[in-house]
């Protein structure tokens, strides 16, 4: 199982991606909003969508795992 | 045998180091032989060769090192190389002299050293007289520290360099690792189990991806030896002999793919965007070599021409978390600042920061001592330095961005820049913090917005240009590369001085 964490502090504004969805390396999956920016987080590895753990409005910190993969 | 054979032929062995040995052909699997590389490196070979024979009453051709000086690019370049096939390229005594010498020889003469590096470390059953004393291994990284600064110091790292070994590429100005085969760490996977009972491999513990990605060790990470060997000529085209002389200005390419940098830049300031793309944008053409263009990725640093003029490249990417400034992008971006003006290479900024990373985990880590030292290495700089005001340039990260009141000779803005102290956002809140408390909860979205908008309009590039030294100049981004070669021409004739003093207290 491959996990996708936050790459910094930080609250879950948009989750683009749903369970079962395929992602390829480099894909937004999440955005945070953080230090008043939109912070797209992309996969760092590919497979498909098995859990989405984050919610929208979350606040997480860094390396909080937002989405796992196949 | 022939006087004159006899020397032929204790040549030839000690130029063939290990390579014909059954033992050595693990070593060098993947790898190209040290003289191969050096072949590939300088243009005619070396020109000269010191202590090729030491080392043969021990059996060992040339100690497992060739040092040496020849041509890279027509300029007189000095290495020194470990010949892995040679006892796993260790360090024995006569290695240490032959290291030694070289360093003092480029001092002397004041030209470039590279580190071909590619060894198991020191060699335990030499120890007695190599490791104490005014004449020993430590030498090696003494005189790494007294060359630093004077002449460009590039470590190539093919191969291992474990334990003390590991503090030369520690201690050169920038290293390029050759991908699953460069490996440095202080302890070894067999130590890090012993001593503190970590199971971890030895690409993971010290392998050069995770040394280019985290822990900062890498600059530059490479494929293969071949790629490793023109990247280190490409380098050295960027820098001069010493710190005496400036760097060569190349002919001239133009941009051709001439983009319409009103396009690359996003208006909306939240919005992400790759500062790449306008660096390549701005270079001459094939010029964009980047340094940890792994690590710190908020932060770009890369070497780029100009006109043919050579110029380091700092930049906030927001791309990558925002672009803030974290403790790492601050380590990256200082240390960048000191190589360039060490070797009076000019440094352009390009600012698009929402300022230093908040809360308590960068607190805790130092993120005020960190950003002390980014301030101080920009502050110190004292080569030719233009910042331009891409998109956001907000309080603290302003500054150590270069920003005006740290002196650059000149501070330039698009039309895009947002100037302020603090983001609209945070400075409604401050600003108007007691009032927003008094107003019944069902209007204080609406009120906070309608200010915020206010705030928002009041920070423009026009607002900062009416001082003339917030803003020397408003440019097109399409005209930005022109003015920047312009300014840059003017610019390197000016005269800098020192402070003089021993060595300022540096934060780290």
């Amino acid at each position: 199982m491959k996990k996708i964490v936050s790459p910094m502090a930080g609250t879950v504004w948009k989750i683009l991606k749903s369970v079962g969805d395929p992602v390829e390396y480099g894909d937004a999956v999440v955005i945070l909003e953080s230090m008043k920016m939109e912070i797209p987080v992309d996969a760092t590895s590919q497979g498909v969508v098995t859990k989405v753990v984050a919610q929208e409005g979350d606040v997480v910190d860094q390396d909080t795992v937002l989405i796992e993969l196949s | 045998m022939d006087l004159y054979d006899d020397l032929d032929q204790r040549i030839k062995w000690a130029m063939d180091g290990g390579r014909n040995n059954p033992k050595s052909a693990q070593l060098l699997e993947g790898k190209l032989f040290v003289r191969d590389r050096l072949s590939l490196f300088f243009d005619g070979g070396l020109d000269m060769e010191d202590g090729l024979l030491a080392g043969a009453e021990k059996k060992v051709p040339a100690d497992a090192v060739v040092t040496g000086i020849g041509s890279v690019g027509g300029r007189k370049v000095a290495v020194i190389a470990n010949d892995i096939s040679v006892k796993a390229g260790t360090w024995g005594y006569q290695t240490l002299l032959k290291i030694t010498r070289m360093q003092e020889l480029a001092l002397n003469l004041k030209i470039p050293l590279v580190y071909f590096v590619d060894s198991a470390g020191a060699r335990i059953d030499e120890q007695k007289q190599s490791y104490l004393g005014r004449t020993a291994w430590g030498n090696i990284f003494h005189n790494l520290v007294q060359l630093s600064g004077v002449v460009p110091q590039l470590c190539v790292l093919f191969g291992p360099s474990p334990a003390g070994a590991a503090y030369i590429p520690g201690l050169c100005d920038t290293v390029i690792m050759v991908d699953k085969k460069a490996t440095a760490y202080v302890g070894s996977p067999r130590m890090a189990r012993m001593a503190i009972g970590e199971d971890i491999s030895e690409e993971d513990l010290g392998g050069a991806r995770m040394h280019c990605t985290l822990s900062g060790l890498g600059d530059i990470l490479v494929k293969t030896d071949e790629e490793a060997i023109a990247v280190a000529k490409t380098y050295l085209g960027y820098f001069p002999a010493s710190f005496e002389q400036k760097p060569s200005v190349v002919e001239a390419v133009a941009n051709g793919a001439s983009v319409d940098l009103t396009k690359v830049i996003p208006p909306d300031q939240n919005v992400p965007f790759d500062i790449k793309a306008l660096i390549q944008g701005l270079a001459d053409d094939g010029s964009f070599l980047e340094s940890k263009e792994l690590f710190a990725k908020e932060m770009t640093t890369a070497f780029i021409r100009l006109g043919g003029r050579g110029v380091g490249v700092i930049a906030n990417n927001s791309k990558f978390k925002g672009g803030v400034l974290f403790n790492d992008s601050c380590d990256k971006a200082a240390r960048f600042i000191w190589l360039c003006n060490a070797f009076n290479i000019p440094l352009l900024f390009l600012q698009d920061i929402s300022g230093y990373m908040i809360g308590s985990s960068v607190e805790k880590a130092g993120i005020i001592r960190h950003g002390a030292k980014l301030l101080s290495a920009v502050c110190e700089a004292t080569v030719p330095r233009i910042a331009v005001m891409v998109r956001k340039a907000y309080g603290g990260g302003y500054l150590a961005m270069s920003g005006a009141p740290t002196k650059p000779d000149a501070m330039l803005a698009l039309p895009t820049a947002k100037p302020a102290l603090v983001g609209p956002e945070a400075a409604i809140n401050a600003l108007y913090f007691n009032q927003i408390a008094e107003l019944p909860p069902a209007e204080r979205a609406a009120f906070i917005n309608e200010k915020r908008q206010e705030y928002a309009k009041d920070i423009n590039v026009y607002s900062a240009a009416a001082d003339p030294f917030a803003a020397e100049a408003v440019v097109h981004p399409n005209e930005l590369r022109d003015e920047l070669i312009r300014r840059f021409a003017i610019y390197s004739m000016k005269s800098s001085q020192t402070i003089r003093r021993r060595n300022a207290v540096h934060p780290v």
